[in-house]
């Protein structure tokens, strides 16, 4: 993992004392509130319902486990014993006191974590495939990449001030797992036909108001031309993009109204120009950074153990059979501990929990983990022959629900529990839901489905790329739920189509039950999924079943 | 023909702890709505927002909340407001905490 090295450690310790200077004196009145809001949202303050909230920085979503047990710290110490995980990767604090901001920010300097550029119109918390170093198949450890853009875009001075926020997402692997087609640049490893490696490019995919999956602005960038390329698209936007409307600003749209082949012009042009000044000292710095990323000694020992306790114990089998993913080393796995216990707030994971990761993490998996955007934790390189501990140790910390990938891993935004921009509440939809399928014990007959709940239109909660999306809002004062179907974030990403006339709070859950239920009846056999089936039979079926009254009179 | 004024309290968040805070009749701010002043006259409402938005040494983002009286004063008319007088749902923190 990148250890801070002493321009990094002198940056984020001067960034903490400038803050406390800001807050110092918009406490005692010299800063007025709209003077102190843009500095308080540089360094990831915001201003919520009922308190501030702290979004800290978990860069491509890696951490160590003395970074895990420093966000602990911070939940126990500044808020309410917990921590909520976000889809940007990212850990949220929702109820710090003003006069101890600074400090929280001190305690993550000594443990090589911040908030900057986690709000405001500038390149945000680069995020990452989060089997990354782990997974089959991967061409590379896209990670080397994404902190050489952290450190690039950290307080760029030409790109403080964008037109809009700036998000990108890095992939090694050809399976899609970090929503790369939803961001403003996605990047993808890919190998050329000389085997060289480079990167597939794709521009101005977003979600939010107008979603659109990104465009292929390269097929084949090389390697050591990334940074100058990335630059060259951030300054064309920093131009072009409008900064009339805050809801036009965005990439996507400036890439809409311009087209693919002018922003392609005018990306070359000055990727041209601006690439000689670069001078190979962003290659000289990769090529550190990429050591601190070299993977674990990976050992070669016996997984008797692990399949006797699968034999043995069918709750370990259940969980081993959902939370686990294929590693690219013999013997090992990686593990997803699902932060959904069912009736529990997405996400959220309290100071013991986060303790009892960072040790397993420490004991078990090479000191690693990651925050996935489904706001799950991983431990990317564990043994197999481990996972019987681990796996009483997760049921010990109430973290051993096995239903990654299903029906209850919902993502959800916090919605009107929590975030001023919000126009409805978000996670007592995906409470209740994941409790009413709990209840039915059909979650394992259903199979993978991804619902994910968003409470605005700002779609934080991806609802667009759900294959069941859900996006409350506010009609006429009342909360009101719009459902999307056969969205999907992944290598096939698409946009999810409006099923009709949203739901009542009281109607959401009922709506989804007899949609997912309807799945069942309509699929061809178990082994179709949801989005399968969508994609074969259409939006029709599925319409009837959330709209009968509408499918009878329409047949009568 | 302009809409007719409905009736309004002044709110903000607090500095210091960020909760919800509504501007009473005496020129302070109250932690519960229902010591809010009550505001039924649109310049009345403009004047009494300059005041409030005057001093911001105590307070951030102040605004006008659509609201109505209720037995114990003034009350919330939206569902976000009223979040804001209790707390979010999925944990008894917040107001609703004490």
């Amino acid at each position: 993992m990148y250890v801070y090295n002493d321009f990094d450690e002198a940056f984020v310790r001067e960034r903490v004392a400038q803050f406390r200077g800001q807050v110092a004196r918009r406490i005692d009145g010299s800063l007025t509130e709209d003077e102190f809001k843009p500095l308080r949202l540089m360094n990831g303050l915001y201003l919520q319902l009922h308190a501030y909230m702290l979004r800290v920085a978990v860069p491509y979503g890696t951490l160590n486990s003395a970074q895990m047990t420093q966000l602990a710290h911070l939940a126990d110490t500044y808020d309410k014993g917990y921590g909520h995980f976000t889809t940007r990767q990212n850990i949220q604090y929702n109820w710090p006191d003003l006069r101890d901001v600074p400090d929280m920010l001190s305690d993550l300097a000594d443990v090589g974590m911040h908030a900057i550029q986690t709000s405001g119109n500038t390149i945000r918390n680069v995020t990452a495939d989060h089997f990354a170093g782990a997974a089959k198949g991967e061409i590379e450890d896209p990670r080397p990449v994404a902190e050489l853009l952290r450190q690039w875009s950290t307080d760029h001075p030409e790109f403080q001030s964008l037109p809009r926020k700036f998000k990108i997402a890095v992939t090694g692997c050809e399976a899609d797992r970090a929503v790369i087609r939803a961001h403003d640049i996605g990047l993808r490893v890919v190998r050329n036909g000389e085997g060289e490696i480079g990167y597939e490019v794709i521009v101005g995919g977003g979600l939010g108001r107008t979603p659109m999956v990104g465009k292929v602005l390269r097929t084949f960038l090389p390697k050591a031309d990334l940074l100058p390329y990335c630059e060259a698209i951030v300054s064309v936007y920093n131009l072009l993009g409008r900064r009339d409307n805050k809801y036009k600003a965005r990439i996507k749209i400036t890439l809409h109204e311009n087209g693919l082949e002018k922003i392609q012009d005018l990306v070359e042009s000055r990727f041209e120009q601006i690439a000689p000044l670069f001078g190979g000292v962003d290659q000289e710095l990769l090529a550190e950074i990429e050591h601190s990323f070299a993977a674990p000694a990976f050992v070669s020992k016996s997984v008797d153990g692990y399949e006797a306790a699968r034999l043995a114990n069918p709750a370990f089998r259940s969980w081993s059979d959902t939370n686990l993913a294929e590693h690219r080393a013999d013997g090992y796995a990686i593990v997803s501990i699902s932060i959904k216990k069912h009736g529990a707030t997405p996400g959220d994971a309290t100071s013991d929990q986060m303790r009892v990761m960072a040790e397993l993490a420490a004991r078990f998996g090479h000191d690693e983990l990651r925050i996935s955007h489904e706001q799950n934790v991983i431990l990317p390189h564990v043994h197999k022959s481990d996972l019987p501990e681990i796996y009483a140790a997760l049921r010990a910390a109430d973290l051993a629900t096995a239903n990654i990938g299903l029906i209850s891993d919902i993502i959800a935004c916090p919605g009107m529990d929590y975030c001023a921009l919000a126009t409805a509440r978000s996670i007592p939809v995906a409470q209740q839901i994941a409790t009413r399928f709990d209840e039915l014990k059909l979650e394992h007959d259903v199979g993978p489905l991804k619902i994910k709940i968003s409470g605005c239109i700002n779609a934080c909660g991806h609802h667009h790329v759900g294959h069941i999306g859900i996006l409350g809002l506010d009609r006429a004062g009342v909360e009101n739920y719009q459902i999307t179907l056969g969205g999907d974030g992944t290598q096939t990403t698409t946009i999810g189509e409006r099923a009709g006339p949203g739901f009542g709070a009281d109607d959401i859950v009922p709506a989804i039950e007899r949609l997912v239920l309807g799945y069942l009846d309509l699929r061809s056999d178990s082994s179709e999924t949801f989005l399968q089936a969508y994609r074969r039979l259409g939006a029709e079926p599925f319409k009837n079943i959330l709209y009968p009254e509408k499918a009878q009179k329409n047949a009568a | 023909m302009p809409r007719a004024f409905t009736p309004k309290v002044i709110t903000a968040n607090a500095l210091l702890e960020g909760d919800a805070i509504w501007f009473t009749q005496d020129d302070t701010w109250s932690r519960d709505i229902a010591e809010a002043e009550f505001i039924t006259d649109e310049a009345h409402a403009d004047i009494r927002l300059l005041e409030a938005r005057a001093d911001q040494s105590l307070v951030a983002g102040v605004y006008l909340a659509e609201a109505k009286l209720s037995d114990n004063g003034p009350a919330p008319t939206h569902f976000r407001e009223a979040f804001r007088t209790r707390g979010p749902s999925n944990y008894a923190h917040g107001k609703q905490e004490a």
